[in-house]
């Protein structure tokens, strides 16, 4: 089965971050970039289905010049070809204008599985592969913890994450479009092997000229939702900060957890 | 195209249910849709959607103050499909043409959501979490990087804008109380498009953290499933259970029955202590319930701080050895 796995490259959230001058963003210069974490589960679980069913994962993913780096570690990972969607035109992009976008990539040849991650972990929206799905007339699955494709191919049962610790079970046409949920699988380590032979792997560059798309329907042009600016959220408790040593800080908590809170 | 004109002031709130009992999300996006109606000067209409669902109707109509309750009681809406719940909503949204259309940020609203709006060209903004009016329009706040930010967004263009309110964004005891007239909704097609299988129990549920009065809860930045020993000494000597946050269990260095968030258990222990737990907010819909939380994170920015009583910013491997001398010394 052809696989497509679209990825993202997003701030290390552990990171320490820091608000760019113009308030708009973050600031991104020294910022450690890794691939989004759903989709590192989304890109193990399409090369699982590639294995299983003899086929390949061609790995997609939107965003500047960076974006090679994890495009390259898709294919290190194993994905057979790459796809970066890189153009200006392309940048600030709603989930709505980003869909648009992927959506004119994957038109260009048939796959039987499209995957990606449930959600972002920067903009956060969940709503891409959705929207992906919508642009390719395709059903879509989103929080997916289980897929097992059926039927050689026709179909697929899947797992999905419901609120209070249950999952859901149903079964779905292929093509389709599955978003995957973080812990689905236990994502592989790319060998060395697989680094060297990434270097000689496809992977191609286009920009929305190349696939027929009006620079004014991607990127910020196409969005309605405007970013205004970001900020530190203020705390809602008032946190009372301990300091000193660990021994120090260790013992006023649990005097102030008697004393003051009298919880212990 | 929209050939929706938003001639109208008027919310939406599409309500969430589950065989006949409103999801708890539901009635703080009732608070957020009446509020937003406030600030626009206009009215709030509630959608129910369902099958058999004409008890919970009318427990709501008598309950809240809205507009007008609308509701499709359909035995092909007994199951929820994205397919079914689209096609129900679709063409009523078109034709009523609401200003704004408000939903639970559930995990079943994210699942259907953003191809509703899609279908119906209209605006989309996921997760909002309050909104103030700006030079006479609507700014949005939302949060990004995992909870580390918020965001102030607005939606340009003209026509409906479908949004969903985060849970504890609008606390329900901010709902309105009064009554609601209630009308039936047009429906649209109704496709189901999957073959539904059945429902599972994930992790057994063999440990019930709810009726723990003490939790210590551990989320990546504790370092890994050998750094667990101290945790589990410092459980014993305060006599607590131990819980996590979702990517600890996703490791696999705990059982998933311990997972406290919006996948895993929801808890309101006495005391909550978050050790190396970041604060993204499907962690923290699970325990913002607690009575006192106590935030131990190397991270001076790490939001789980901003709802923390108590905050240590340090190192959790030489924190842990003191804190459990100190637990053992002042329980004697």
């Amino acid at each position: 089965m052809r696989v497509a796995v679209c990825i993202k490259q997003v701030p290390d959230t552990e990171a320490r971050l820091r608000v760019a001058r113009d308030g708009r963003w973050i600031d991104e210069q020294d910022l450690p970039f890794v691939i989004n974490e759903s989709d590192e589960y989304a890109l193990e679980e399409g090369l699982r289905i590639a294995e299983a069913t003899g086929g390949e994962v061609t790995v997609v993913s939107l965003g500047p010049d960076r974006v090679k780096d994890a495009l390259v570690k898709a294919l290190a990972l194993g994905a057979a070809r790459a796809v970066h969607l890189a153009d200006p035109a392309f940048a600030g992009g709603d989930a709505p204008a980003t869909a648009r976008a992927l959506a004119a990539a994957l038109r260009r040849e048939p796959f039987g599985l499209v995957l990606t991650g449930s959600q972002s972990d920067d903009a956060g929206w969940g709503a891409t592969g959705s929207l992906l799905a919508g642009h390719l007339g395709l059903p879509h699955a989103w929080l997916v913890m289980g897929i097992e494709v059926e039927a050689g191919g026709a179909s697929a049962r899947i797992t999905r994450e419901m609120e209070s610790g249950k999952n859901e079970i149903f079964r779905i046409p292929l093509p389709a479009v599955i978003e995957v949920q973080a812990g689905i699988n236990h994502p592989r380590y790319a060998s060395l092997k697989g680094i060297m032979a990434a270097k000689r792997k496809p992977l191609d560059r286009v920009s929305a000229a190349d696939l027929g798309l009006d620079p004014a329907t991607v990127g910020a042009a196409g969005s309605r939702v405007e970013l205004l600016g970001v900020g530190f959220p203020e705390s809602g408790r008032g946190v009372q900060r301990i300091e000193g040593d660990a021994a120090a800080a260790a013992r006023t908590l649990v005097e102030k957890l008697r004393q003051e809170a009298r919880v212990l | 195209m929209s050939n929706a004109t938003v001639s109208s002031n008027t919310v939406w709130i599409v309500l969430q249910q589950r065989d006949g009992k409103l999801a708890r999300q539901s009635r703080e996006a009732i608070a957020a849709g009446q509020k937003l109606a406030v600030a626009i000067g206009g009215k709030a209409e509630a959608v129910l959607l369902g099958s058999g669902v004409g008890d919970l109707a009318n427990e709501l109509a008598g309950s809240c103050d809205l507009a007008a309750l609308r509701v499709a009681d359909h035995p092909a809406l007994a199951a929820y499909t994205p397919g079914a719940y689209v096609g129900a909503l679709a063409p009523a949204i078109r034709a009523a043409a609401p200003a704004w259309v408000v939903f639970p940020h559930s995990y079943q609203t994210v699942d259907y959501f953003a191809r509703l709006a899609q279908e119906i060209d209209a605006g989309l903004l996921p997760e909002v979490t309050g909104f103030a009016t700006e030079d006479g329009a609507l700014v949005w706040t939302r949060p990004v990087l995992g909870g580390k930010l918020a965001a102030r967004a607005r939606v340009r263009g003209e026509g409906t804008v479908l949004v969903s309110v985060q849970s504890g964004s609008f606390p329900a005891e901010g709902m309105a109380a009064g009554s609601a007239p209630v009308e039936p909704l047009a429906l649209g097609a109704i496709a189901p498009d999957r073959e539904i299988l059945g429902v599972e129990e994930v992790g057994g549920g063999q440990v019930d953290l709810t009726k723990a009065a003490i939790i210590v809860a551990v989320g990546r930045g504790v370092g890994g499933e050998d750094k667990l020993g101290p945790v589990r000494e410092l459980a014993a000597a305060l006599g607590a259970e131990i819980g996590a946050s979702r990517p600890v269990i996703d490791s696999g260095w705990l059982e998933r029955d311990r997972q406290i968030g919006s996948s895993g258990q929801t808890v309101a222990p006495k005391l909550y202590l978050a050790l190396g737990i970041s604060g993204a907010i499907q962690h923290v819909v699970g325990m913002k319930g607690s009575s006192i939380v106590v935030a131990i994170n190397k991270d001076p920015e790490a939001p789980i701080f901003t709802l923390a009583d108590y905050g240590i910013v340090g190192d959790l491997h030489e924190l842990l050895p003191e804190l459990i001398a100190a637990v053992r010394e002042a329980k004697g």
